[in-house]
């Protein structure tokens, strides 16, 4: 069977359907598993300790308007697989636990997460901003942040009354 | 064996007689209006006159000139060329022209000289393309018009102080050296030949003020940057002395002088090698220069290191490293300021490489293929001898051709760091300093060598 | 003296590049350090969500603007993912013989920044005349030198020029002439070892917990190359062994990039020898529903794009993965216990490009 067959089927095995909000092959080697935040920790130790993914490649923050979901991509190296896991949280409560502890690079990769889009991943040793000036108050890549070519430009004959 | 061009003591003198002698002019033509207006004979200014002529003065104008003399020769010739060198060297060494500004470059030198048929031949070339002299005398002028910037919070008067010591001393190197058999500074006539007892020991103590004058520079800067550079500097200097003195004493054990005129005359002659019990060998063809003694040679790759560490060139440029602290400790320095300790480097490199030269290469000992006889002015009706090639000539030519490989060297690898410095410095090179001493003293107490 | 933090930029030198590094030294040694990092970001993953699919290769060109098609051709990867696309076979081994010469070009820019770091100035002319080389190449198949705006999502935007396999093969023999030349110089030289070798260790075990790839990870002992593990376009077909050394210091790192420049010489031969005849270009759907994500092996690490479409013709959100993100992160470890003097050495050696950092 093909490794991302396994993979597939020792999830489903530790987890059984129910954790999984949607689970599925998307192409040669990678499986792909959307889950509730709330599974995010046991998911994720269960990929490194028993799956031998050593290594996350990706923290991704998208803002679907109605929740959150922070992807994580984590490779295998050993077994030349990869998983994304799509983790939903709700609109209102941006919080999520951090897997700093089980990998040391997802350490940057969710202080951007934070710095750009507001997602708070509890437990982070360090949750500062970082691509952004540590003053700046906005998370910028939120839906509602306004996108340059919303700015419209107002003349200044316009401001003035003319 | 060549003959001195420029004899310094000789040409001041005359140079200090005659402007005297100019400055008296209205002196004298003063005396004679007041003799003719009735004063006693001898006039009232006559005891002036005397004073301004005489011995005393005169003598005291002629160091003067000298000295001006020695520091233009030190600045406008060597400097310029050294500095000409350097650049056109490594930009070929990767791979590119240099500098290319000439007097070709201008173009009101063009539209004179260009028609001109055969002499105006540079002058027709592409303006782009000349032999790039002009631009270090352009980067001169460039630092002279910078705005002279002293940093708030520096120590004003150490500050200003420290590129004062260091183009000092680096002054007094170049009086201290002798430049051939009749142009130096330093020392005295006996018996119809120059001596100068100490001088290499002169030399040697002048090496080391510049040290002190670069710590300085690093910590009056009020910089944390030039700090860690004046410090490394500091370090890196005062530890490379040591080998610099122990390599040179194995030389003074073979050859019994610490003077420089001695020392050249003893590499006057040709190749002779004592071998103990065994009598002497004279390799008629070659010079007896120190460099073609085996006892030596752990001697001369010492110095030659030792050297390059000293002008702090790379691969020994740490405290300069632009990498680390942009300018190192000369960063806070601007205009001629900046210039001055930026071009004393050069100059510490070229006493260094003339250092080597007396020591080791012969000094100005060279071959004369013809000589030109010419009216000589200062003693009217004999003639002055004209060698060619002088021994100024020969002397500059060695010096020219160690720099060329502090050069070649430097542009060739890249810098160690300041303990990889250290480490060499102490524990690899003054060892084998003090070994060679042995081996001089054992060659010198055997009759070898 | 007492421990105190230096600031190594943001105006530096030899930082390549616009970030700080603040180390805690304790007299000559580095006790700690802290990259910090954003002083160039530009907010491309905005900014591409108002722009079209294709209208992005622009933009991810500029994000590394030293290896620009690597970039582009990730983003066009990941978008051909999200649309569920092919690609003409022609069109995947041009894109493999593009993406080799500019990996060339980006190892030959770190040499060229590399040998002045440690005071070899010769090396920034040399290594930069026979990238020069590589850059005419470059132009000869894409029209530009720098910032090509070659890769399309579905193809490449125009076919080789004729004869285009004679001048590589020209070049590629004189460059590895050359390249003899340039290891000798930084090889043979004591004092390149003795500045390199033993110099910000990495153990391959930090290395993989921290998230490093490229050739800092091969430099460790692990031979992981994403050509060979996730292998994309025409790389399947093609033959060749990743470079790999144990020792995981500055030396190991360099000599890994000098071993892949060679490698990359057999890469762009190999495929032009096999370059099939064909189309080399597809068109893509206008809109694209659904997500994709795709990583290639860039210059210095795993680069990854994940595109996400809702049904519009502009992304709805585009995320960047840049090697040098993570590799900034390791950076401290590989600094503690070195010299100051240390620290220009490993920060060149880890292939610093602040473009792709800050995104």
């Amino acid at each position: 069977m093909a490794v991302e067959g396994e993979v597939l089927a020792r999830l489903k095995e530790r987890f059984g359907d129910a954790t999984f909000r949607s689970l599925g092959i998307v192409r040669d080697r990678v499986v792909k598993v959307v889950i509730d935040r709330k599974d995010l920790r046991a998911v994720c130790a269960f990929l490194k300790e028993q799956l031998d993914m050593e290594h996350i490649s990706c923290i991704t923050a998208v803002d679907w308007r109605d929740h959150y979901e922070s992807v994580y991509h984590v490779t295998s190296w050993k077994r030349n697989c990869m998983v994304q896991i799509n983790a939903w949280i709700p609109h209102d409560d941006p919080h999520i636990d951090s897997v700093v502890p089980l990998w040391n690079g997802a350490n940057v990769h969710e202080r951007e997460a934070y710095d750009l889009m507001g997602i708070v991943y509890d437990g982070h040793p360090n949750l500062t901003r970082i691509l952004l000036p540590k003053d700046f108050e906005y998370f910028p890549l939120r839906k509602d942040f306004p996108q340059e070519v919303d700015r419209q430009y107002v003349s200044r004959r316009k401001i003035g009354g003319a | 064996m060549s003959g001195a061009l420029i004899d310094l003591w000789g040409w001041s003198h005359a140079l200090a007689q005659f402007s005297l002698w100019l400055g008296s002019l209205p002196l004298e033509a003063g005396n004679w209006v007041a003799l003719q207006t009735g004063a006693a004979a001898p006039g009232p200014l006559t005891g002036l006159i005397g004073f301004i002529t005489g011995e005393g003065l005169t003598n005291f104008v002629a160091v003067i000139v000298a000295i001006n003399i020695l520091l233009l020769w030190a600045t406008l010739l060597h400097l310029l060329i050294v500095m000409w060198i350097e650049r056109k060297m490594y930009s070929r060494l990767q791979d590119r022209r240099g500098i290319m500004l000439g007097l070709g470059s201008s173009d009101f030198l063009r539209r004179i000289l260009g028609p001109i048929p055969l002499i105006g031949r540079p002058f027709r070339r592409p303006s782009h393309l000349g032999t790039g002299f002009l631009q270090t005398v352009a980067d001169g002028v460039k630092l002279f018009q910078k705005e002279v910037i002293t940093p708030t919070n520096a120590d004003k008067w150490m500050f200003h102080v420290a590129p004062v010591m260091i183009a000092s001393s680096t002054l007094f190197l170049f009086v201290a050296i002798p430049w051939s058999d009749g142009f130096w500074l330093m020392g005295s006539m006996d018996k119809g030949v120059p001596v100068n007892p100490w001088g290499i020991l002169v030399i040697l103590g002048a090496f080391s003020i510049a040290p002190l004058g670069i710590l300085i520079a690093g910590w009056a800067s009020n910089n944390k940057y030039t700090l860690l550079g004046g410090m490394r500097a500091a370090a890196q200097l005062m530890s490379y002395e040591i080998p610099l003195v122990l390599s040179i004493i194995a030389l003074v054990v073979l050859s019994g002088s610490l003077d420089p005129f001695e020392l050249v005359r003893q590499q006057s002659v040709p190749l002779t090698y004592a071998l103990g019990p065994f009598g002497r060998v004279t390799v008629p063809f070659l010079p007896n220069w120190y460099i073609f003694n085996p006892v030596l040679w752990i001697a001369f790759v010492v110095l030659f290191i030792t050297v390059i560490a000293e002008a702090e060139r790379i691969p020994f440029d740490i405290p300069e490293a632009e990498a680390e602290l942009v300018e190192g400790w000369t960063t806070e320095y601007s205009g001629m300021r900046f210039g001055l300790v930026f071009g004393f480097k050069w100059l510490r490199a070229i006493a260094g490489a003339a250092l080597i030269a007396i020591l080791f290469l012969g000094g100005w000992s060279g071959p004369v293929f013809a000589t030109v006889w010419a009216p000589n002015l200062a003693a009217p009706g004999t003639l002055y001898g004209i060698p060619l090639l002088p021994q100024e000539f020969w002397f500059t030519l060695k010096i020219y051709v160690i720099f060329v490989v502090f050069v070649w060297i430097g542009w060739s690898v890249p810098r160690i760091r300041i303990d990889q410095i250290l480490n060499l410095g102490w524990k690899q090179l003054i060892p084998l300093s003090i070994f060679n001493i042995l081996l001089a003293t054992l060659a010198r107490g055997f009759g070898w060598f | 003296m007492a421990e105190m933090w230096i600031n190594m930029g943001p105006q530096h030198p030899m930082t390549h590049g616009l970030w700080n590094l603040r180390i805690k030294v304790d007299g000559e040694t580095i006790v700690d350090a802290e990259p910090e990092i954003g002083y160039l970001h530009r907010g491309y993953e905005k900014i591409m969500e108002v722009r079209e699919f294709q209208k992005n290769v622009v933009l991810t060109d500029r994000l590394c603007y030293v290896a620009s098609i690597t970039w582009s051709h990730c983003y066009c990867l990941a978008c051909e993912a999200a649309m569920d696309i092919d690609v003409p076979e022609r069109a995947k081994y041009l894109r493999v013989v593009s993406n080799e010469l500019q990996r060339i070009a980006s190892h030959l820019m770190w040499l060229a920044a590399y040998g002045p770091d440690l005071g070899l100035l010769t090396a920034l002319l040399w290594a930069l005349r026979e990238r020069e080389l590589f850059l005419d190449l470059l132009q000869l198949i894409t029209g530009a030198r720098m910032n090509q705006n070659y890769p399309r999502i579905g193809g490449v935007r125009n076919d080789a020029p004729p004869d285009f396999d004679k001048y590589c093969s020209k070049v590629i023999a004189h460059f590895r002439n050359k390249l003899k030349e340039h290891e000798a110089v930084f090889e043979q030289s004591k004092l390149f070892q003795a500045r390199t070798v033993g110099v910000g260790r990495l153990t391959r075990a930090q290395a993989l917990d921290w998230g490093v790839t490229g050739p800092n990870l091969r430099a460790c002992g692990a031979s992981i190359d994403l050509r060979k593990l996730d292998p994309y376009d025409a790389y399947p077909a093609l033959s060749f062994a990743p470079a790999v050394e144990k020792e995981g210091d500055s030396y190991a790192r360099y000599k890994v990039r000098v071993e892949e420049m060679k490698t990359s010489c057999d890469l762009i031969l190999e495929a032009l020898k096999k370059l099939p005849a064909g189309p080399y270009r597809s068109k893509p759907p206008r809109r694209c529903e659904g997500e994709g994500f795709r990583r290639t092996e860039d210059s210095r690490g795993e680069a990854l794009f994940y595109v996400i479409g809702d049904g519009d013709d502009r992304p709805y959100r585009v995320k960047i993965r840049s090697p040098v993100f993570s590799n900034i992160a390791a950076a401290p470890i590989m600094m503690r216990g070195n010299k100051v003097a240390d620290v220009v050495a490993i920060m060149g050696s880890i292939d610093v490009c602040v473009g792709e950092m800050d995104k």
